[in-house]
């Protein structure tokens, strides 16, 4: 399902490993991810966003998969989250897209999450969206958040993550 | 309203981030959720929050929320606070509950990081 982008125009990039129910450090793929885009002349709100974004899909991942991985690649004109799992997958996805709709369970509710206001999010802050899910084999997930065009990635591309 | 002064409205004690008691904040907000907090919170606010898992304080981070207000007494885990630590973001504990803390905060001066909902989404679609 992976549609990567051709890698001459990528500046920097991640790809993350996530297992399913590892609760423990939910989140700090979300901090790794805003950690590696920090003073490489991206907008701030831009991080922000696309760190909600990783926040949100990483969630759903352990709570949902049994295994999955997480990317991102920082483009000339955009930053990219694309997240693939081998999960139970999404029956319904529209009904998934709604506020509110949830099968979290108590462990997930115990982490402050199964609001049923993930994958809603992820849509309202990107600019580009595409899910595709086949149940009982995984999710694959790609979400954008474009650059404005005066956008130059800086030298420094040393890698703090 | 600096840090030092919000813990003095709530009685709070200073658990990361004595070193930051000047830091200006001047909005916060209040939630359970993280989903929500994720939604509607904003960079700089003060996250008033009865949830005593790190995954408080990676929201934080992931928006840039200045610190942390921990109601209801919470006890924090030792993982809780070592990763406020190295994310350098102040975490404070009080015993009112989320009401009383977010009312003792409104009635010196502190607003809200949104007001409402509706007119927030309206203004992101402009
Ligand atoms: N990667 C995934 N694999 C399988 N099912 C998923 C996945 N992501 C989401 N879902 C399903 O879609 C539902 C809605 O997801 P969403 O992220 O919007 O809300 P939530 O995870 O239930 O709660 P919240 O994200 O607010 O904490 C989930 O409850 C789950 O049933
Ligand atoms: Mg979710």
């Amino acid at each position: 399902m992976k549609k990567s982008p051709a890698p001459s125009e990528v500046y920097l990039e991640g790809v993350f490993q996530l297992r399913g129910r590892d609760f423990v450090d939910a989140g700090l793929v979300s901090s790794r991810i805003k950690n590696s885009l920090k003073n490489k002349g991206v907008p701030e709100d831009t991080i922000r966003k696309i760190a909600v974004i990783a926040f949100e899909t990483e969630i759903n991942i352990i709570s949902y998969a049994k295994e999955g991985t997480i990317s991102f690649y920082l483009l000339p004109d955009r930053v990219v989250i694309e997240a693939e799992d081998s999960g139970e997958g999404i029956e319904n996805i529209e009904m998934a897209l709604q506020e509110g709709f949830s099968t979290a369970d108590d462990s997930i509710r115990e982490m402050g999450f199964g609001a049923g206001m993930g994958l809603p999010n992820i849509r309202k802050f990107s600019d580009d969206f595409e899910i595709v899910s086949e149940p009982g084999r995984g999710t694959y997930l790609k979400s954008s958040v474009m650059l404005n065009g005066n956008y130059r990635a800086k030298d420094d591309q040393d890698d703090n993550a | 309203m600096k840090l030092s002064e919000i813990r003095k409205i709530l009685d709070a004690r200073v658990v990361v981030g004595e070193d930051k008691l000047d830091l200006e904040i001047k909005t916060a907000f209040s939630a359970d959720l993280m989903s929500d907090v994720l939604a509607f919170a904003r960079a700089g606010c003060l996250l008033i929050t009865g949830l005593s898992n790190p995954q408080a304080v990676r929201t934080a981070y992931a928006l840039d929320i200045a610190a942390i207000c921990v109601c209801r007494g919470k006890t924090l885990s030792a993982k809780f606070i070592e990763i406020a630590r190295e994310l350098k973001i102040p975490i404070l504990v009080t015993d009112y509950i989320m009401f009383e803390t977010s009312g003792r905060l409104f009635r010196e001066g502190m607003t809200g990081c949104i007001r409402e909902v509706a007119i927030e989404e309206k203004s992101r679609a402009q």
